[in-house]
Parts: C-alpha cells; sequence; structure tokens
C-alpha cells in the first residue's frame, strides 16, 4: 500500500467548485533510466488515475513517464450533494490502490 | 533578465545559445498531436498552459493547464493533454474531464529532460481542439551524485 | 523647526545605533523558485510528508514481540521529540564523540529496541528521521554548548575550509565566498543546513545531509566518506554551529 496524501474540502456548499488534490508515493521509474552497472532499470509507472463521486467520473488521467515521482495531482469537483469520493490508481506490477473520503454538501 | 540568464548558461556551456523564438515543433510531437485530434484541426487558443519558463530542476516541474469553459452537459472540456518535443517519449499526461469536474483546471508536476516546447491540447465537447504551446528552459543540476 | 529637526535626529542616532544588523544568512529556501517554495510550504503538496507518515507508523510499531515500539518509551513524539532535532548532533558519552540524529535513532533501535540498526540511508531511518525532525520545525538551530564538542567541532571547520579533490575546492569557496553566483545554470546557495531531512528534485526522493554531503564531495571527484565516518558528522556538527538560530525547516524540498 503507497502512501497518499489527499486533499478534500471537509464540507462544501451545494453548486460549489472544490479544489482535490491527490499525492501518491510512487518510484515512477520511466524505463529509460540506466542502473550503477549501466542496465536499464525496468519501467514501473502508475499509468491509470480516477477520481469518481457515487460512481460518476469526475477526472481521470493517463500518465506516461514524463510524469514526475510521487505522482500529483490536482483538479476540480461541482458539488452538488453529500456522498463518497473514490480516488484509484493503477499501474506497472499490478500496482492497484483505492482511497475513499466522504464528501459534506450542505 | 532572461536572455541575459540564457547567455550566461550559453558561455558556461560553451555553446551558441539564441533567444528561443519560433522554434519548429519537432515532426513527432506534430504526430502525437495529430493522433490524439484524430485529425482534426488543432487552432491556438482557449487553452493556457501555466509553466515556470525558467525551471531549476526537471525533475518535478510544476504544471497547470486550464480552459475557459462552463463546463455545462452541452459546452465543456472532455480532455485535456499535454505534449513535448524533447523528453524520449512525446505524451506527458492526459486527462479526462466531465461536467461533474466543475472547472477545466488541471494540475500535476512533469519531467523534462532538457530545455524544450511543451503544447496542451484541450478536446471540447462540441469536437473541436485547441492549444497553447511554451518554451520552457531546463537548468540541470551542477554536480551529479 | 530647529528644535523638532534636531530632536529626529537624536532619534534616528538612537535607532540606528542600536538597531540590530539583518543576518546575512540565507536559507537555501529563500534561492528556490516560487513553485519549490510552495512545494515545501504546502503539507499537502511536499513529497517528503509521504516518508513522514510512514515515518509516524514505525514510531508506533515494535520491531518485535519483546521490544517496546518508540512510542512506548517516548509516547506522543510531538511532545517527548519537540526540540530533538534542532539540537543535533549531540555529544554521545558512551561512543565519546558527536553523532547525528540517523546514529542516535538506530543507537536506539539496537540498545533499547534489541534490534538490528537500520541501514544508512535506508527507508526507515529516514521516514524515522524525518518524522522526529519534523517535531522541531520553526524552531531555532540550538547546536548543544557542551565543551566536549569544541575539538570536533573545530575539526569540521578546518574541513569546511580545506581544499579537496581532483578540482580542488573547499565548502568554503563555493558557500562562503561564491554563494549568490551561478556553477553552471543552478544558483549557488549558502549551504545552510536547515531542512533535513529533505526532498531533493534531484534525488526524486528524501535524503539526509550526509548524503548532500557526500554528494558535494564526490561533485569536486575528492574521495567520499563511508555513511557515518566521523569526518561527516564533524562537519555536520560544524554547520549547525554556522547554522545556529535559523529556522529548522525539515522536512525542506529543495531543487
Amino acid at each position: 500500500m503507497a502512501r497518499t496524501l489527499l486533499t478534500v474540502p471537509p464540507t462544501a456548499k451545494r453548486g460549489e467548485v472544490i479544489e482535490l488534490r491527490t499525492l501518491i508515493a510512487h518510484i515512477m521509474e520511466t524505463g529509460f533510466r540506466p542502473d550503477a552497472n549501466g542496465q536499464v532499470k525496468p519501467r514501473d509507472l502508475i499509468t491509470r488515475f480516477a477520481c469518481r463521486f457515487n460512481g460518476e467520473l469526475v477526472c481521470s488521467a493517463e500518465l506516461y513517464p514524463a510524469v514526475a515521482a510521487n505522482p500529483y495531482l490536482s483538479f476540480t469537483m461541482l458539488a452538488t450533494e453529500s456522498g463518497t469520493l473514490s480516488f484509484s490508481w493503477e499501474g506497472d506490477n499490478g500496482f492497484s490502490q483505492n482511497e475513499s473520503v466522504v464528501l459534506t454538501v450542505t | 533578465m532572461q536572455r541575459r540568464e540564457l547567455l550566461q548558461l550559453g558561455v558556461a556551456l560553451g555553446t551558441v545559445v539564441t533567444v528561443p523564438a519560433v522554434r519548429a515543433t519537432s515532426s513527432e510531437m506534430q504526430d502525437a498531436i495529430r493522433g490524439y485530434a484524430n485529425g482534426a484541426p488543432v487552432k491556438p487558443g482557449k487553452v493556457k498552459l501555466d509553466v515556470p519558463p525558467l525551471v531549476e530542476n526537471g525533475n518535478a516541474v510544476p504544471i497547470t493547464v486550464s480552459v475557459d469553459s462552463p463546463m455545462s452537459a452541452t459546452e465543456h472540456v472532455t480532455g485535456i493533454a499535454v505534449f513535448n518535443d524533447r523528453n524520449p517519449q512525446r505524451d506527458v499526461v492526459r486527462f479526462t474531464l466531465t461536467p461533474r469536474s466543475g472547472k477545466a483546471l488541471v494540475s500535476t508536476r512533469i519531467r523534462l529532460a532538457t530545455s524544450q516546447q511543451l503544447v496542451a491540447v484541450a478536446r471540447l465537447s462540441d469536437g473541436s481542439y485547441w492549444s497553447h504551446s511554451v518554451d520552457v528552459l531546463v537548468t540541470l543540476a551542477a554536480c551529479l551524485e | 523647526m530647529k528644535r523638532w529637526a534636531a530632536a529626529l535626529l537624536v532619534v534616528a542616532c538612537c535607532l540606528s545605533a542600536t538597531a540590530q544588523p539583518t543576518d546575512p544568512r540565507r536559507s537555501g529556501f529563500d534561492d528556490m523558485s516560487p513553485q519549490t517554495q510552495a512545494m515545501q510550504r504546502d503539507d499537502m503538496q511536499n513529497p517528503a510528508m509521504l516518508t513522514v507518515q510512514d515515518g509516524a507508523a514505525l514510531w508506533d510499531r515494535a520491531p518485535s514481540a519483546s521490544a517496546k515500539a518508540c512510542s512506548g518509551c517516548h509516547g506522543a513524539a510531538a511532545t517527548s521529540m519537540r526540540g530533538v532535532a534542532a539540537r543535533y548532533p549531540a555529544f554521545d558519552n558512551a561512543l565519546k564523540r558527536p553523532i547525528d540524529l540517523s546514529q542516535r535513532i538506530n543507537q536506539c533501535r539496537e540498545r533499547r529496541q534489541q534490534s538490528v540498526p537500520f541501514a544508512p540511508e535506508s527507508a526507515e531511518l529516514l521516514a524515522l528521521e524525518s518524522y522526529v525532525a519534523l517535531q522541531s520545525r520553526g524552531m531555532p538551530i540550538t547546536p548543544p554548548t557542551d565543551p566536549k564538542l569544541q575539538a570536533p567541532r573545530a575539526r569540521g571547520e578546518a574541513l569546511y575550509r580545506q581544499r579537496i579533490g581532483q578540482l580542488d575546492l573547499s565548502c568554503a569557496q563555493c558557500h562562503d565566498e561564491r554563494a549568490g553566483g551561478r556553477l553552471g545554470g543552478s544558483l549557488i546557495p549558502q549551504g545552510h543546513a536547515t531542512g533535513y531531512p529533505l526532498y531533493r528534485l534531484e534525488w526524486q526522493s528524501v535524503g539526509s545531509l550526509q548524503r548532500r554531503l557526500r554528494n558535494c564531495m564526490n561533485g569536486v571527484r575528492a574521495e567520499v566518506p563511508a555513511y557515518g565516518a566521523p569526518e561527516l558528522v564533524e562537519l555536520a556538527l560544524y554547520l549547525a554551529w554556522r547554522d545556529r538560530g535559523m529556522k529548522l525547516e525539515s522536512p525542506a524540498v529543495r531543487p
């Protein structure tokens, strides 16, 4: 399980556009870097990210080797009702992680 | 200020450096953009790529892409893609957005292998494509580990 | 009119006589781009905070069934570790030499937790060190005044001023004499060790002061001492003196 830092406002007003920020610990090995012996280190990337609210897609991303290590993704969401935000990351070597945060909308 | 730093960098590296005016984007990057747009014309405008013009380390460069769009059911951004011309691969990141996104505003941190051009392309719900190009100067660490 | 002017002159003289000179020392933070500064300022954007989370988990984890976790003796780190990182390196009476925070953590692990010490620069050691250092964030660096530290600190300063390596450069030549200038495209900072362990963009990971010092020594093509070598700790000891009073920023971000 990789460490994550998720920024979700504790509450939001109906109709407000809120900012969601995610940070996850991952080396994002590009597959282009040589090691000390000159051998190329094998690729190890997070390749997909998705954020859903009550099952509905808010934002998704395809990540390439050019995304920096410990990927940081920030986007927005229109808050209309309370519910559950789910964040998912998938990648090489079977990497898969899900986090959920409850959002209260008043 | 930027021009002076550029010239200092050039002198330090012993190379001739010109102020980046209009640089021809690599054909590979154009192909990648064309592929993303499915052959549709990509016009400059509507989208803004925010990236510092001078970067102190290419390993983690913050970028923000925004599009002025109501993000309504009938008029919204469906995708934002960022391309480069000097990294080993042309693609950087591709976002998919929906009206639930509320705004077309995404940020991330990217890797830049060297000074190069970045292009952000936005795909709108009406099928049109818009782009914004920025030249980025990347300074490399002086002492390697 | 004259009396008023004279009074103003007197006040001005008094003010200038008692005015504190501004500290000429600049943290590396001040030399960074606004974007990198923003990365350090925001705990939700600083990649080192992921490492800190690991440290917090390790703090509560007992290394074995028979040994206590750090929290078993020290309780909550926010109280017990407050100020600790700000006064390391410190003199260790058992080893009769100065040790830095990572060595102190490993010493605890060996003696009090009956466990194998963490490898230098290992993820676990950096995580614990970052977590402990965070508890002193914002506090002034306060090197101990222990007289037993005088000789090792003097040796550290001598190394700081010694020209080393094939490039024949001393720390002082870049970081004292040429700070603010440029090496290649990079700005030369004054080299204050105010934020360690830190996330270095160049490393794409968190690293210790020892790693950075070895990095620099390699840069001037000098023989690099092993992790934990007394020379490195003595140099860190001198740097803490050089940085005394400056705010600890750990865990910082640097380019």
